[in-house]
């Protein structure tokens, strides 16, 4: 084994950085409060003791990659890959819409979406070990039906 | 501005920082969700960093553990059935919306796609429903008894 080959050591360097990037978000969810469910539902209590703080971890992280975005972009590649991966352009679909309504309705329940679920198997807690199996049964499960969807009428 | 909301304005930052690390050296989108769904899926040519992601979470979370205690729950109120329908319910929405709060609402609200702002403002709204017809039940089961 060593990297003898450049595709090898970009791809072990891509790894690295993956894990340190996950490191450093962990470190912000946990500082911004993301990793308190009580906080998370405390923001979604609006008609009740609206908790607004969670409203400045967005303005935080939307402020600094808005900017760091359109100056990246600026590159032709990124640094550790041949090209930008961007998203697929669907636009506004009724999958989407209905996606996001079932991934609020989980989030209001049980405080946790994923990062800070899977964060939060760090702090070696119960709940979050049972909210991230089930969320990746989920994962599975919406593969399988959209799978099955598509068979049916293509999308 | 009082002492948590700086925290959640710092917190904030880092995971933008975060998020701007990825895109430049990796150029994708920080979305945790398709993240950790993509090891499930039949791409072994990307699956080793999507796990070692997952795996600095984990090991952030960890660390974070030991310095700043506070950052999580002590106690458990919840049902851990609730807690599994909560969770099996975010795993399918958002792998059905193509992300969550870090790749809809953070990444894709930065890059204005009209896509992430419309499915950050209905998981917000269906979050705040919830939360509602939630404290109103709990309202009904007190006056009850």
């Amino acid at each position: 084994m060593g990297f003898n080959d450049t595709g090898d050591c970009i791809m072990s360097s891509k790894v690295a950085a993956s894990f340190v990037i996950g490191f450093i978000f962990a470190v912000g969810l946990a500082l911004a409060g993301m990793t308190l469910p009580g906080k998370v539902i405390g923001f979604l209590d609006v008609f009740g003791q609206w908790d607004p703080s969670l409203m400045f971890v967005m303005i935080g992280a939307i402020g600094v990659h808005a900017i760091a975005y359109r100056l990246i972009r600026r590159r032709s590649t990124p640094l550790l890959d041949t090209k930008f991966f961007d998203p697929e352009k669907t636009g506004v679909t009724g999958r989407l819409i209905f996606g996001a309504a079932i991934f609020g309705i989980g989030w209001g329940l049980g405080g946790y979406c994923p990062g800070p679920a899977i964060t939060s198997l760090g702090a070696r807690l119960m709940e979050p070990a049972i909210f991230v199996v089930a969320m990746i049964a989920g994962m599975i499960l919406a593969q399988l039906f959209m799978t099955a969807v598509s068979k049916r009428k293509p999308i | 501005m009082n002492s948590e909301w700086l925290l959640a304005l710092v917190g904030g930052a880092i995971i933008g920082i975060a998020a701007s690390m990825f895109l430049l050296l990796n150029g994708r989108i920080a979305g945790v969700s398709g993240i950790l769904s993509g090891i499930f899926k039949n791409d072994t040519m990307n699956r080793g960093w999507r796990i070692a992601f997952v795996l600095g979470l984990v090991a952030g979370g960890f660390v974070m553990s030991l310095f700043l205690p506070p950052a999580f729950p002590v106690d458990t109120q919840k049902s851990f059935t609730l807690i599994a329908v909560a969770g099996l319910l975010v795993g399918f929405g958002t792998n059905l919306s193509g992300g969550c709060t870090s790749g809809h609402g953070v990444c894709g609200i930065s890059r204005l796609s009209k896509r992430s702002i419309v499915a950050t403002l209905t998981f917000i709204s269906a979050g705040i429903v919830t939360v509602a017809l939630m404290r109103w039940a709990l309202m009904t089961q007190v006056t009850a008894s």
